[in-house]
């Protein structure tokens, strides 16, 4: 269901305006909500009610992928693959596996933390509605934005907007598609 | 010093200030944007970057006829087969790694005076990585099959040792060079944001803007980016104390005397932290005079800084002492040989201007009065600099030119072809740093913003 305009959002001049803004808006009822702001803000984080995080889950699969690797691949080329017999030492030597298996650990963890991050935000996105308001701009600046979507089953395009309004923000404007 | 903001506290957290007062979020946003968009390139750009410029064509022509003609173009001969290229590859390797213990260590440690050097002091570490990953590539002696180094299926049937320190030494740095692009590409991205908002040049709109993905600043994004930020941070700071250390294991593991010894990893860790924050606090000084960023970089970085300094100095200056002494009680004739050649044998020079460079100088840090004196911390720092660079130097060749057998010593001296592939490495440096602070913002905007008193949000405004 397309929805007329994608939302509606109000603009707030300080961190400490639009965490009270977030929390009244979340109070009030609304789930489809996001806020914007030029650095992170964690009473708003928690305003909206913003737990869950997989994050951290992909961290450790990365992690755990990249130590298994890396420790049998070594131990695949040093003992089967391509065995030095040195003096009859040990071919399966796993003190001088720890390093390799170490540094593939972090590296396979690191590559899924930064996919992980950009897929979990849905990154790269070459366009997206929030950037039609031409204030927008400034929320990489010195501004903060909430936004109620319209895909939001209490949104009302006047009575939202009156709501937002009684939240004494700087200017409320509608989201085009 | 009338800089020095110390004395002010925020009012609501109590947490020291670190930026000067009087700034907001759009006059810091402001402030370092405009370096990259709306001022003119200042004149004093030009002369680092041209001086970068003319040395980088000496690094490639030094490169050009190194690959023409092999590393015997080096000083390098039998017995120090590693000269210069591994002193260097050390030595900038070391540097690096005080960008990743100020973007990833003091993160974790909530340092949060940090924010306004981390920016730069990552670049620093990427660019350092760059040239130290040239040197041990260049020296392979046929650079071009450098890949023989990874394990991959192949036609000749062989694999790479992986007992070898040398080959964990390959996985240990490009992870390193890897994970440092990874963190400093993810704490641009908002920034890179800022940037395409606020540029006005159709083509820097484009290219901040592709490289910035559609970031938009939302709370959902946010929260996962400072997780992120987190999670990094804990994976870079065990990468980067692993990274130094195993460097250290291509000198422990083997038995030349000078270099079989078990103080080294943590020797050679505190050694790259001296030299890299020395390396910031050279890049750090002028900058904030050129573009004026002193209410920024206040001399409250500068000072904390050169306290970093003083401290990782003194382990290094322990472990100078402990190395000789355990020589000493080792009993080992050859052990004892290396440590007293390093003293009083035909390179004692290097060795007692490595100690006043490393040991005696610095000490004046311990002294307030020197480490808010700006000129003073500097030349200090490139003291540091040159003292990191003589201890590679000392490890390397003094331990290599006389082992076991008189009668295979040997003594080593550097060409000019040495000479141009490291100056040229300082010139690929400060090429790739002085473009980035014309094309990046070198301070990192919206942590910046969280260090306003601002920024905190103050509670029971509705309740």
């Amino acid at each position: 269901m397309r929805t007329p305009i994608y939302g509606l959002m109000a603009e707030f001049e300080n961190p400490s305006a639009l965490a009270a803004a977030a929390r009244q808006v979340r109070e009030k009822g609304y789930r489809k909500v996001e806020a914007y702001s030029p650095f992170a803000i964690e009473e708003v984080n928690e305003a909206l009610g913003l737990h869950h995080n997989r994050l951290p889950l992909i961290v450790l699969c990365g992690g755990i992928l990249g130590g298994l690797t890396g420790y049998l691949m070594q131990y695949y080329v040093a003992v089967i693959d391509f065995p030095i017999n040195v003096g009859g030492r040990p071919l399966h030597s796993w003190p001088s596996f720890i390093i390799i298996t170490f540094e593939l650990t972090i590296l396979f963890a690191a590559v899924a933390t930064v996919l992980g991050l950009l897929g979990l935000c849905g990154l790269p996105m070459p366009y997206h509605p929030v950037f039609n308001v031409a204030r927008f701009a400034l929320a990489s600046r010195d501004r903060f934005f909430l936004c109620i979507e319209a895909r939001d089953p209490l949104f009302d395009r006047h009575d939202t907007a009156d709501f937002l309004s009684s939240l004494r923000p700087r200017e409320v404007s509608e989201v085009a598609h | 010093m009338s800089e020095d903001p110390r004395d002010t506290r925020s009012v609501q957290s109590g947490r020291p200030t670190v930026i000067a007062p009087g700034h907001t979020f759009a006059t810091v946003t402001d402030k370092i944007s405009s370096i990259v968009l709306t001022r003119r390139t200042p004149l004093f750009w030009f002369v680092p970057f041209l001086i970068g410029s003319l040395l980088l064509m000496v690094f490639l022509g030094a490169v050009g006829y190194l690959f023409v003609r092999g590393v015997g173009i080096w000083g390098i001969r039998v017995p120090v087969m590693w000269g210069w290229a591994i002193t260097n590859f050390v030595w900038w390797i070391g540097i690096g790694h005080a960008g990743t213990l100020i973007s990833a260590i003091l993160l974790l440690l909530r340092q949060s005076w940090r924010n306004s050097i981390n920016r730069f002091a990552e670049a620093m570490t990427l660019f350092a990585v760059a040239c130290a990953g040239t040197f041990p590539l260049l020296h392979l002696g046929r650079p071009w099959l450098f890949y023989w180094l990874f394990p991959y299926p192949n036609s000749m049937n062989i694999q790479p040792q992986f007992r070898s320190p040398l080959v964990w030494d390959v996985f240990a740095v490009s992870t390193y060079a890897t994970v440092s692009a990874m963190f400093w590409f993810i704490g641009l991205i908002p920034d890179l944001a800022t940037l395409r908002d606020r540029a006005r040049n159709r083509w820097a709109k484009a290219t901040y803007g592709i490289l910035a993905m559609g970031w938009r600043g939302a709370a959902s994004h946010w929260q996962k980016y400072e997780t992120a930020s987190l999670l990094l941070a804990g994976l870079a700071t065990p990468l980067v104390l692993s990274v130094h250390t195993v460097v250290s294991f291509d000198f422990t593991v083997a038995i030349v005397p000078g270099w079989h010894s078990t103080i080294f990893p943590p020797y050679f860790v505190a050694g790259a932290i001296y030299s890299g924050f020395a390396m910031v606090m050279v890049l750090a000084i002028p900058l904030r005079a050129m573009y004026g960023l002193q209410d920024l970089i206040t001399m409250r970085h500068l000072d904390n800084m050169a306290k970093v300094m003083l401290a990782t100095g003194q382990i290094v200056a322990y472990s100078y002492v402990f190395e000789a002494f355990i020589a000493w009680y080792s009993g080992n004739p050859f052990e004892m040989f290396a440590i007293w050649n390093r003293m009083t044998g035909p390179y004692a020079p290097t060795y007692w201007l490595l100690i006043f460079c490393n040991l005696v100088f610095p000490q004046f840090l311990w002294l307030k009065k020197f480490r808010t004196n700006t000129v003073w911390l500097f030349i200090t720092s490139l003291d540091v600099l040159l003292g990191m660079w003589l201890e590679r130097y000392v490890i390397i060749v003094v331990s290599l030119h006389r082992d076991f057998l008189p009668s295979s010593w040997g003594m080593y001296e550097p060409t000019i072809w040495d000479i141009a592939t490291f100056a040229g490495t300082i010139g690929l440096f400060l090429f790739l740093f002085f473009l980035f602070i014309r094309s990046m913002p070198m301070i990192s905007i919206f942590e910046v913003r969280t260090l306003l008193p601002q920024a905190e949000v103050t509670e029971g405004v509705e309740k």
